[in-house]
């Protein structure tokens, strides 16, 4: 096509012009624009920003919801307290843990489902589809509660059936011992997000034109190499955003935590942290300490992602 | 293609699909086992018995089930409500209109789509009580809408960019203000993802779990996921497995039915809002 | 119905750069103008500033005597047919015909005559009740004409409305563009970048380069008399060759032979030493094939033929020949700014389909020297244009048109009438 017709992108760009001519048009379209965005951006603005810089606030302070009366300011020494204490760093660790398997497995796993689902017959694709989205759909609580009666010493039926793995026997106790908690909360955890990774996955596939397997079929590429030089360079930015999100989630788990062991030997996450010094022991200024310093985390790895692996968020947002 | 290869494919989908409902199958199995039968070890019930979704819906935990379950239905359902009209208005906004300042919109949904829940829990416990919020409707749907209004921007946002940008122009050359481009072509070729994205924005409020055990306290709001997680702790007697495997299986039906019946439409919509090129 | 008057329109992105430059252009009452260019002429947005799409930077943008630089476009009263139709998918045809007369609020009974009308024009009836995604794209875009014409706008705006269709449909719904047209007497913008298009419908053409105009004349003016090295060669198919020619006094040196110039050609090419002579096709023949009367307005030379293309009707050649680096880079350019991709340096030359030259060989040709111009390669300037012929070609071209339109205006103001309130 041979069109000089400059449709969105070029009006965009030439949007911050400085001394662009503003017809009545263009300002009413500025106006209708920012009173149709405006209510939605100030209520994510309000239920977000105002809360963390409240959180902020009382984090520098020494505050319990029981003992209101003394409430006193403390600077960062709530901060002190908390980097200071081995259950933070434990509970980092837990959480950076989880994170790294879980998103790992996912990542392979969700690839191969996207491959199947990507060349399926199409006879079967609707099923697989329909299937594929049962655990995205189902409530992350409802899953762990599955995945805690499987595995449990006294409802579970696993241990029966694994009876033939050794160190598995009918008194195996999974929940008894930090290495199997974590191995069936990470379990849960793949199972139930799997699906949402692997349709990020096969969006990505559908993207990378047919035309170009072809192409490298005729070059002599064999499966494996046409994988590796055709189809994952076309889809890295899908598979970006996918760890990236995914990431992000896996590092603010707390359902999974709570319902399976409610942080017991050892499995407690920082959500959980934060959590059970606010709600539950209403250390309201401890508590909140946490919460910013989690918050700070995963700024943190947002940022190393689109700044370190130059994860293009346009993509991200459908911002063709 | 041949016939093995034909039974490749079909093998490998029974295996996706055996992965994908086992544990659901498992749940639905374990509701239907009597209380005697739920230490057997093994996968099916000896004999299914309705026993346990007695208890919950007629039985002594109904009283903490079903306002739940009617609490769950209709916070959800205004959350999603609510943040589709916002949404809805600030997706066309940002796919149609020019104006300055539509970059931080966006950036501002991503900000929020990532932001850790429990970081911000505290302070809405916090203020909520002050202002009479706690364990009421509007104090869990309003920060549902953190929850739902990011996704429902970029998918909504993304839709409404694959419609063609000329259908609005030809509007307004064939005479129509914004407002009437907006309401006769606009609105009627952005249903069916205005619809996908309510779907969508559903099941986020659905699976809800921090804010509903931390801004609620009572039957007058909780939701069905914070019950269901603070339910082992009831004053109960006998073992609340069976109880809640009933209540598991119940508030999962509606998101089966849902993925059943809009699948398509759910798939495109999820990897519209976050994949697009 | 109205006159478009353009004076001094410029359209600046925000980078600054003009994608329409300084553009002054009248186009009278019912007359059929068209847009022409390589992609990123601006053409496109210089119709989209008229029809109010487009906000314009600076200058003036009149339509039937009003200022209308600042209004919207629905207040513009223009209809346009857009490249992709924009046909609502959510609507039947007939809502979709309707839908301008219903944002005017047009009573029911009216908008279902104009309807019917139109759809009898355009031969959709019996389409009305289906949607757009059920029709083909012939059917599809009679809708978007229909759509056009269903209200009394004061100019039909077309852009690129015929390239999504295939070659042999194209030429159906030319046709069928050129006889509405005429049909209706209204005054009609259409964008093209193809020049048959152009050359066929357009009472007079508008040949846009970066943003500016080159040269604004019927299309017998434009292939004729054409302002430039541009303009000459953007216009006819295949192109106008151009060859390296040093001067010598009266005498043109060029790759296939020395062509003699008359007094007047001489001296208008005077004091320049290199030159391009523009030479289309079919001033080229197969010498065998030339009568003997006709030899002597020419000049015979022979050359070696690379290959030959039989086309049944016409047959063409193609023959190679050395130039100069310079005139070489220069044809290079010219070429991409054209949007085609030449490679070497090469004549095509049309010969009679009866010709029996053959590829690889020396063959010897004739060439009609008449029509023959001879281009500055510096300015692009057309050394040997002669004004006067094409000013008259052009004067022609709109007698024609007048007449057209006042026939057409006898003979339709009954139908119409019956249309309009």
């Amino acid at each position: 096509m041979s069109t000089t017709t400059s449709p969105p992108t070029p009006r965009t760009k030439a949007e911050p012009a400085p001394e662009r001519h503003t017809s009545d048009r263009a300002k009413a379209e500025r106006k209708l624009g920012w009173l149709l965005a405006g209510p939605a951006l100030a209520v994510m603005l309000l239920v977000t920003a105002y809360p963390i810089a409240q959180a902020f606030y009382d984090s520098l302070f020494d505050y319990r919801l029981t003992d209101p009366e003394n409430r006193s300011f403390t600077g960062l020494n709530n901060y002190l307290v908390v980097l200071t204490d081995q259950l933070w760093w434990r509970s980092i660790g837990v959480t950076a843990l989880i994170t790294v398997v879980t998103v790992a497995v996912e990542l392979v796993l969700g690839f191969g489902l996207a491959l199947v689902m990507n060349k399926a017959l199409k006879a079967i694709r609707p099923v697989l589809r329909a299937a594929i989205l049962i655990p995205y759909a189902v409530i992350t609580v409802v899953s762990a509660f599955a995945w805690q009666f499987a595995f449990d010493i006294n409802t579970g039926f696993i241990n029966s059936w694994f009876v033939w793995l050794p160190g598995v026997d009918s008194t195996t106790d999974w929940f008894g011992d930090f290495g199997t908690s974590i191995f069936v909360v990470c379990l849960a955890e793949i199972w139930k997000t799997t699906p949402f990774i692997s349709l990020l996955l096969l969006a990505g596939l559908a993207q990378v034109p047919e035309v170009l397997q072809e192409a490298a079929q005729v070059d002599g590429a064999t499966w494996w190499q046409r994988m590796r030089k055709v189809t994952i360079p076309n889809m890295k930015a899908a598979i970006m955003v996918a760890l990236l999100f995914r990431t992000l989630d896996a590092f603010r788990v707390f359902d999974s935590i709570f319902v399976m062991t409610a942080g017991a030997n050892g499995t407690e996450t920082v959500s959980f942290l934060a959590y059970r010094q606010t709600i539950s022991r209403l250390e309201i200024g401890l508590g909140s300490a946490v919460s910013v310093l989690l918050f700070l985390t995963v700024v943190g790895i947002a940022f190393t992602f689109i700044k370190g692996f130059k994860v293009d968020l346009s993509q991200a947002r459908g911002d063709s | 293609m041949s016939t093995k290869e034909k039974t490749g494919w079909i093998v490998g989908g029974v295996l996706i699909v055996l992965y994908c409902l086992a544990p659901i199958a498992w749940i639905v199995s374990l509701s239907f086992k009597a209380p005697a039968d739920l230490s057997n070890a093994s996968f099916l019930p000896t004999t299914p018995s309705t026993e346990n979704y007695a208890t919950i819906l007629t039985g002594n935990a109904s009283e903490l089930f079903l306002p739940a379950l009617v609490n769950s239905f209709g916070i959800c359902l205004i959350a999603t409500f609510i943040s589709c009209v916002l949404s809805m208005f600030a997706a066309y906004a940002i796919a149609r209109l020019d104006f300055p300042g539509k970059k931080f919109i966006l950036g501002t949904a991503l900000a929020v789509a990532i932001f850790p829940v429990i970081s911000i829990v505290t302070p809405l416990f916090n203020l909520w009580r002050q202002i009479g919020l706690y364990d009421t409707w509007p104090g869990l749907i309003i920060p549902y809408l953190s929850l739902t209004l990011p996704l429902s921007i970029w998918t909504m946002s993304a839709f409404f960019r694959e419609i063609p940008w000329e259908m609005e122009q030809a509007a307004q050359v064939d005479g129509a203000t914004t407002w009437q481009a907006f309401r006769k072509v606009i609105v009627p070729l952005a249903a069916p993802g205005v619809f996908t994205t309510a779907i969508i924005a559903f099941f986020i409020a659905w699976n809800d779990f921090v804010y509903g055990i931390s801004l609620t306290s009572t039957s007058a709001s909780r939701p069905v996921p914070a019950a269901l997680g603070l339910f082992s702790g009831a004053s109960q007697f006998e073992d609340p497995t069976g109880a809640i495997a009933a209540a598991a299986v119940i508030v999962t039906i509606p998101v089966v039915v849902l993925v059943l019946v809009f699948q398509r439409r759910i798939v495109a919509g999820l990897t519209n809002g976050a994949v697009k090129g | 119905m109205a006159s478009i008057e353009m004076k001094n329109i410029v359209k600046k992105y925000g980078d600054g750069f003009p994608a329409v430059n300084d553009i002054s252009l009248d186009i009278a009452d019912g007359e059929f103008m068209i847009l022409v260019g390589p992609s990123g002429c601006g053409k496109s947005t210089l119709l989209r500033m008229i029809v109010g799409l487009e906000d314009i930077t600076s200058g003036d943008m009149v339509i039937g005597g009003d200022r209308v630089n600042d209004k919207a476009p629905r207040d513009r009263n223009l209809s346009m047919v857009f490249q992709n139709y924009a046909l609502y998918p959510h609507m039947s045809v007939y809502e979709n015909i309707a839908f301008p007369l219903r944002l005017a609020k047009t009573p029911d009974d009216k908008v279902d005559r104009l309807v019917k009308e139109a759809a009898d024009v355009l031969e959709l009836h019996e389409h009305l009740e289906r949607k757009p995604a059920n029709l083909s794209g012939g059917q599809r875009q009679r809708v978007a004409m229909g759509r056009a014409i269903v209200r009394q706008a004061e100019a039909f705006l077309f852009d690129e409305p015929l390239s999504n269709l295939d070659a042999k449909l194209r030429g159906q719904m030319r046709t069928e563009i050129a006889r509405l047209q005429r049909r209706l007497g209204i005054t009609t913008v259409y964008v093209t970048h193809d020049q048959t298009e152009a050359m066929t419908l357009g009472d007079r053409v508008c040949v846009l380069r970066k943003g500016s105009i080159q040269q604004v004349a019927s299309p017998r003016e434009l292939y004729e008399q054409p302002v430039n090295l541009f303009v000459a060669g953007f216009i006819g198919s295949p192109p106008m060759n151009f060859l390296p020619a040093t001067v010598k006094g009266s005498t043109l040196e060029t790759p296939f032979g020395n062509i003699d110039l008359d007094e007047e050609r001489a001296a208008a090419v005077a004091g320049h030493e290199l030159l391009l002579v523009g030479i289309r096709p079919e001033y080229f023949e197969d010498a065998s094939l030339v009568d003997d009367a006709k030899k002597h307005v020419g000049t015979t030379f022979t050359a070696k033929v690379d290959v030959t293309e039989w086309l049944g009707d016409q047959q063409y050649a193609y023959i190679p020949y050395e130039a100069p680096d310079a005139i070489r880079t220069q044809l290079r350019d010219l070429s991409r700014e054209l949007d085609s991709e030449e490679l070497r340096t090469q004549a095509i030359v049309s010969i009679d389909a009866s010709s029996r030259i053959r590829e690889g060989r020396d063959a010897e040709f004739w060439l009609d020297l008449r029509k023959v111009h001879v281009f500055d390669p510096e300015t692009g300037e057309n050394l040997t244009r002669d004004a006067e012929a094409g000013a008259e070609l052009t004067r022609m071209a709109t007698e024609d048109r007048e007449e057209q339109v006042a026939e057409a205006a006898g003979g339709l103001t009954g139908e119409r009438s019956s249309g309009a309130a």
